[in-house]
């Protein structure tokens, strides 16, 4: 075989990705989900620069109700909840998006590993993932907290290394069925190094599907970084945070709802937002392998 | 001959499955569902991965499979224990904190059994498990045994319920927005149902509590402290709320997957056929596409429960519900290490069990997988 005709077998090169982007910003319900993510992340982000108050100083009685300067009223010790609001929300934010990374690329990883090498050490990693997946993550994540602390990268650590198990099998799947095209055979025939065909012929497979379960992934991970304040197991008090101010005033949801539903409802804007991103692309990515 | 049809439909269904590829892939069932994840469930919306008919028989199938889930159980134990009583720094040091006398710490570590060398203290350990010995508790004093026993009865009603009510509802759902696929009401629902999904367990429970118990309506309690020497089976008012709350959660993840499925089989090629032979419509769902949407059901089902699990501990902090999940929060706070090895087994134990089930139910329903006869 001529290396002409080799080449013509190889993938065209990844030409699919912006049409992906295209195709997915096309639907509706995506531009709605950026729509909804970016403004509270912009919240998330930029809020502390606008909130009118300190979020630890106490400017009114507790639970006292809205007024003029205090649009949502003062939480359980008299602190802005508008501004506690705005600064609750970067913890959950950064921690979410690093654990996620962390998942992806770990996970990404191993699945291209154990995909390609359909041996012993596939077993072995698969064995391994089963191991870590047989803990509900949040059991997980509060298994290591009660003896190791509360600080966030801990958490961040835990989350990520929970959640690779998941993004792993995704990656091994979608090498497992990548490794059968002829492309793959012809690189192999040309003598391509192992990491040259890891990475340069599967990987580009990988990322696309891999994108979409982030987008999945991280609507999860803030479910359970918040939770985790909820729980009164995260976040700290004095510090302000979504999670931790809807326990924090859970108690006193009939006088003063607001300093509960403002913060859940950041959380939830949020997470839809950004699971209708995951499922834009996802429809995407289905329709685009259809068109080929 | 309606039975010769289904069942041929059936084989139709397994043959076009993907089977595991060699010794190496495990059968662990329904890889798309397993993932509390929409973008998956999107990607490979099949529910029903089973194991190839390779053997005559399933038994030794089902043995590997015990066999494999009896080793992932083993792991956890270690790592439970690594993660309780073997992390770096002094385990006694940091349950009772810097204040702590010498003659405390002393008899503490003899307790958590810290004066032995790792290895046997480990096998000490798995072997009171083993016999069902739990240890004392270190904040009330009572056997963890009891404590959890009685915890578990009640986290296992709420589970009960949620099952009542949401497995069927969900499958009902789910096969009807399947049916009437890209039409209005399926746009509404799965628009809902993936919302539903993106949301944290928390902040539906906290919304299931602004909406029937304080702020819009007040029709319900807020929080489920049982009333003592009630059932947890009978305190239906208790219930109320927490259930909900878990039967929400559960729909958005079942009726969703049984959508995909049910689209994957009104997709198939044998409801292809059937509708080219001018059989109507009708029929072909209540003949063809219903018996086989059986298998995802079941399956999912009990994927269902599992996935569960992850949210309970959340739920019951939510409305003070005195289960598993509670207490494993409340030890977590307190540090009370025998507890927390406890429950956090229970956990696992309970994910495990699920997917053994999940993968049984799916071999036993599928009748090339059920008789073993290679195709």
């Amino acid at each position: 075989m001529s290396v002409d005709a080799v080449v013509m077998m190889l993938p065209p090169p990844r030409a699919g990705r912006r049409d992906v982007v295209r195709a997915a910003l096309g639907h509706g319900r995506t531009r709605v989900g950026v729509v909804l993510a970016g403004l509270v992340l912009a919240i998330a982000l930029l809020g502390p620069f606008f909130a009118p108050h300190d979020p630890g100083a106490i400017v009114a009685r507790p639970y006292a109700p809205a007024g003029p300067g205090m649009p949502l009223g003062a939480d359980y010790l008299g602190e802005d909840v508008l501004s506690r609001v705005l600064w609750g929300g970067s913890r959950v934010v950064w921690t979410s998006l690093v654990a996620t990374l962390l998942a992806v690329l770990l996970g990404g990883t191993l699945g291209l590993v154990a995909g390609y090498a359909r041996n012993r050490l596939d077993t072995l990693l698969l064995w391994a993932m089963d191991v870590v997946m047989a803990f509900p993550l949040l059991v997980l994540v509060l298994l290591f907290v009660s003896l190791l602390g509360r600080s966030p990268w801990l958490t961040v650590l835990l989350v990520g290394l929970g959640w690779t198990p998941v993004v792993g099998r995704l990656a091994r799947a979608v090498t497992l069925e990548t490794v059968g095209n002829e492309f793959i055979e012809s690189a192999e025939m040309m003598g391509f190094s192992r990491r040259r065909i890891l990475f340069r012929e599967l990987l580009p497979n990988v990322v696309t599907p891999l994108l979409v379960q982030a987008g999945a992934l991280l609507t999860w991970s803030i479910g359970i970084m918040a939770g985790l304040s909820f729980l009164g197991l995260g976040v700290q008090p004095p510090n302000a945070d979504w999670g931790l101010m809807t326990n924090e005033n859970f108690a006193g949801l009939t006088i003063q709802p607001w300093a509960v539903a403002a913060p859940i409802a950041c959380i939830a804007v949020f997470t839809v937002g950004i699971n209708l991103i995951a499922e834009g692309f996802a429809r995407a990515i289905s329709g685009v392998r259809e068109r080929d | 001959m309606w039975l010769s049809e289904t069942m041929r439909a059936a084989a139709e269904v397994a043959k076009a499955l993907p089977t595991s590829a060699g010794a190496g892939a495990r059968a662990t069932t329904a890889e798309a569902i397993e993932n509390p994840v929409a973008g998956e469930a999107l990607l490979e919306p099949g529910l029903g991965q089973v194991p190839s008919a390779g053997s005559p028989s399933h038994l030794p199938w089902m043995l590997r499979r015990v066999a494999v889930a009896l080793s992932v159980l083993l792991a956890v134990t270690v790592i439970v224990f690594l993660a309780t009583v073997a992390l770096p720094g002094d385990a006694a040091r940091t349950v009772l904190g810097p204040d702590a006398t010498p003659h405390a710490l002393a008899s503490l570590r003899e307790q958590l059994g810290l004066t032995q060398p790792l290895i046997p203290r480990y096998l000490h350990w798995l072997g009171h498990l083993l016999t069902g010995s739990f240890g004392t508790s270190l904040t009330g004093g009572g056997s963890v045994g009891g404590i959890v026993g009685d915890r578990l009865v009640n986290s296992l009603a709420l589970f009960l319920y949620t099952a009542i009510i949401a497995i069927p509802l969900s499958i009902a759902l789910g096969a009807l927005l399947a049916v009437r696929r890209d039409g209005i009401a399926d746009r509404v629902g799965s628009f809902w149902l993936l919302t539903l999904l993106a949301t944290p367990d928390f902040v539906i429970g906290t919304l299931c509590v602004i909406l029937f118990a304080t702020t819009v309506f007040q029709i319900l309690p807020a929080t489920s402290t049982l009333p003592t020497d009630a059932s947890p089976f009978t305190a239906f008012q208790q219930l109320v709320l927490p259930v909900l709350t878990l039967s929400l959660i559960a729909a958005a993840y079942l009726a969703r997957a049984m959508r995909a499925s049910t689209i994957e089989i009104l997709d198939s090629d044998y409801v292809a056929m059937a509708r080219l032979r001018g059989i109507p419509e009708r029929l072909i769902i209540w003949r063809h596409a219903v018996p086989n949407a059986l298998v995802p059901a079941v399956q999912g089902s009990a994927l269902m429960l599992k996935y569960l699990l992850g949210g309970v501990v959340v739920v019951e902090f939510v409305f003070n519900y005195p289960g598993l999940g509670s207490l494993l929060r409340g030890a977590v706070n307190e540090r009370d290490v025998p507890v927390i090895q406890a429950v956090t087994l229970i956990f696992a134990a309970g994910t495990v069990l699920f997917n053994v089930v999940a993968d049984f139910l799916t071999v036993y329903l599928t009748p090339r997988l059920r008789t073993g006869s290679r195709r």
